[in-house]
């Protein structure tokens, strides 16, 4: 039983604004499941002593000294930018967390 | 609803239906030399896009690395808002497409904070101590900045296209996040201000952060809900973006407060939302209603692996926490002796430090007030500057000081002096020797100055003989006059009073 329905797939498009048909949203959710199933899979293999983890290899601290590096110039930066203007980066208007 | 069909109601008269409950999220920029993540200049006011490298631009393959200092700053502010450290924590994605972030996720904390469960107790002006607990402060980035171009004034309604500058993204943030605030009645808007304020000290005492609000270093969402006064749960709470100024954090409690006891009034709901807050204006209006788009998906960032407290490392960083600033203020003002409402003055001036280091440098603690917030005072705001920028020195004030108790000038003499000295003249003895300002103690020539005052006052003269010793009073105005100021007016009364062979 799968724990993805056609409804997530449509909510999951609309956060990672990605438009998608009928037809990719069907496919979608039928492939979604198969990996979502497979992961199932693995927690059942594990027992109640297996904490959950997020990060498999046992490091901590990784810190950095507070040390400046190099870092872009503008025109670095903006090379790839799809349009830019003043040295900044040129987007569509967007409203606010839409 | 829209702001044509709102009824505010009088705000002390909602207080008299109605109890606030507040909540606050600040978030503090730490004044770090690199960004939270990668090794870029934290610095602000540069050209657009310099301060970035491909960790901040978030390009493929890129691995990001705490900044070690940014950690110790959360946990120094966690320690200062009396919070447990946790033993372990990490960083999650909080996932939301818009250009501040390249990206699409703010690396923040998720359900493991590296503050959490402290206090703060604020002080409002009387003297009232309101204890504030804290939820948890959390690391995170700072967005790019966004301005919005075409369109009506820069407004983002209308706007044709926006201009991204990513010197901003990666900026280390500490966001503190307090519990409800329940019980501050009608002194909500005012403990709302003191709480930003306290925020706002704190983090500059402990230079972790510049704390400048103009500049964006601190920032506030007040989340405001009013609840019936039999009520048992909370009503529905707006959360008012950015209020990024003190008087803007009091104006928009009380503005929010008003409002929402309108709506109620009418019978309507409090919507759940944002809301935005206009300076101008003094009101705030609807922004987007809690929706879907909230779901950030969190998940544990996978290139940061968890961040382990020891006791010993904290300890190591307790050790480095300067005095509270609301004890240290208790212990000065103690010291110095001022009545509450002085040192209240002088703590609103913005002379602590200065008047500290006054008395550090061998004034007493009246005579460090008397100056700074008197002359100093008068006038640098005569010349629309702090008091600490005219170009007075604790120095000056304990030479100036000693001329007078030297009896070399008097009181008003010292006062200009001192404006010779922000004038750049010198020191306080050079301009007094220059401009030949001592007070004149030859006896003869302050003598004859009082024998022509005597002269001119024969009543006078009677009335001190007959005993009235208070009429020496009229004769020191004619002497000062006769010597420009120059004597002393004690010694003028010495010398009449022996001339006229009356006991003082």
């Amino acid at each position: 039983m799968s724990a993805i329905s056609r409804e997530d797939v449509v909510h999951l498009a609309r956060l990672a604004h990605i438009e998608m048909n009928d037809a990719e949203l069907d496919k979608m959710t039928g492939e979604l499941a198969v990996i979502v199933d497979s992961i199932a899979a693995v927690s059942e293999a594990a027992g109640d002593d297996v904490p959950a983890t997020s990060h498999p290899i046992p490091l901590q601290n990784v810190l950095r000294e507070d040390v400046v590096g190099k870092t872009l110039t503008p025109e670095q930066a903006l090379q790839n930018a799809p349009d830019a203007d003043e040295n900044r980066f040129k987007v569509p208007a967007i409203l606010d967390g839409e | 609803m829209s702001a044509a069909t709102e009824t505010l109601v009088d705000y002390d008269e909602a207080l008299d239906t109605y109890d606030p409950v507040l909540g606050f999220e600040v978030h503090v920029e730490l004044n770090t030399k690199t960004k939270m993540f990668s090794s870029a200049p934290n610095a602000f006011g540069d050209e657009p896009n310099t301060n970035v490298n491909e960790v901040d631009l978030g390009l493929p393959g890129v691995l990001p690395v705490v900044n070690k200092s940014g950690v110790e700053y959360a946990i120094l502010i966690g320690l200062a808002l009396n919070c447990q450290i946790a033993e372990t924590c990490g960083f999650a994605r909080k996932n939301y497409f818009y250009p501040d972030t390249p990206k699409n996720f703010q690396t923040s904390q998720y359900d493991d904070p590296i503050a959490f469960d402290g206090y703060l107790d604020i002080e409002l002006e009387d003297g009232e101590v309101f204890r504030v607990e804290i939820e948890r402060a959390h690391m995170e980035e700072d967005a790019g900045k966004l301005t919005h171009m075409g369109g009506a004034a820069g407004r983002i309604q209308g706007a044709d296209f926006s201009l991204v500058d990513y010197n901003r993204a990666g900026v280390p943030l500490v966001e503190i996040v307090t519990k409800p605030i329940v019980g501050a009645g009608k002194r909500a808007p005012e403990l709302a201000k003191a709480y930003v304020a306290a925020i706002r000290e704190i983090v500059k005492n402990l230079g972790v952060s510049d704390a400048r609000m103009e500049r964006g270093n601190v920032r506030c969402d007040a989340n405001v809900s009013l609840m019936a006064k039999d009520a048992t749960e909370f009503g529905t709470r707006t959360e008012t973006k950015n209020v990024n100024s003190l008087r803007a954090v009091d104006h928009a409690v009380r503005f929010e407060i008003s409002r929402q006891a309108g709506v109620l009034n009418a019978g309507n709901k409090v919507v759940q939302e944002t809301r935005h807050w206009h300076e101008d204006t003094r009101t705030t209006t609807s922004g987007r209603p809690k929706s879907d788009a909230d779901d950030y998906r969190y998940f544990p960032e996978p290139d940061l692996v968890p961040i382990v407290t020891t006791e010993a490392w904290i300890e190591e960083l307790r050790s480095r926490l300067p005095e509270p600033p609301a004890e240290r203020r208790k212990r000065l003002q103690a010291d110095w002796g001022y009545a509450d409402a002085e040192f209240r003055d002088v703590v609103n001036a913005g002379l602590v430090d200065a008047i500290e280091e006054t008395i550090a440098a061998g004034a007493s603690a009246a005579v460090a007030r008397k100056w700074w917030m008197g002359e100093i005072s008068r006038l640098a705001k005569n010349a629309d500057v702090e008091p600490t920028e005219l170009g007075a020195t604790p120095a000056t004030i304990i030479e100036l000081n000693s001329l007078i108790e030297g009896k070399k000038i008097n009181d008003k003499i010292a006062r200009q002096v001192l404006e010779y000295v922000i004038a750049g003249e010198g020191s306080p003895s050079e301009i007094v020797d220059k401009r030949g300002l001592a007070v004149v103690n030859d006896d003869s020539a302050l003598g004859a100055a009082i024998d022509d005052a005597m002269a001119e006052m024969p009543g006078v003269v009677e009335k001190i003989k007959g005993g009235k010793l208070q009429a020496v009073g009229a004769l020191i105005g004619p002497v000062m006059k006769a010597t420009r100021g120059q004597a002393d007016a004690g010694r003028v009364r010495e010398i009449v009073l022996e001339k006229l062979g009356v006991e003082g």
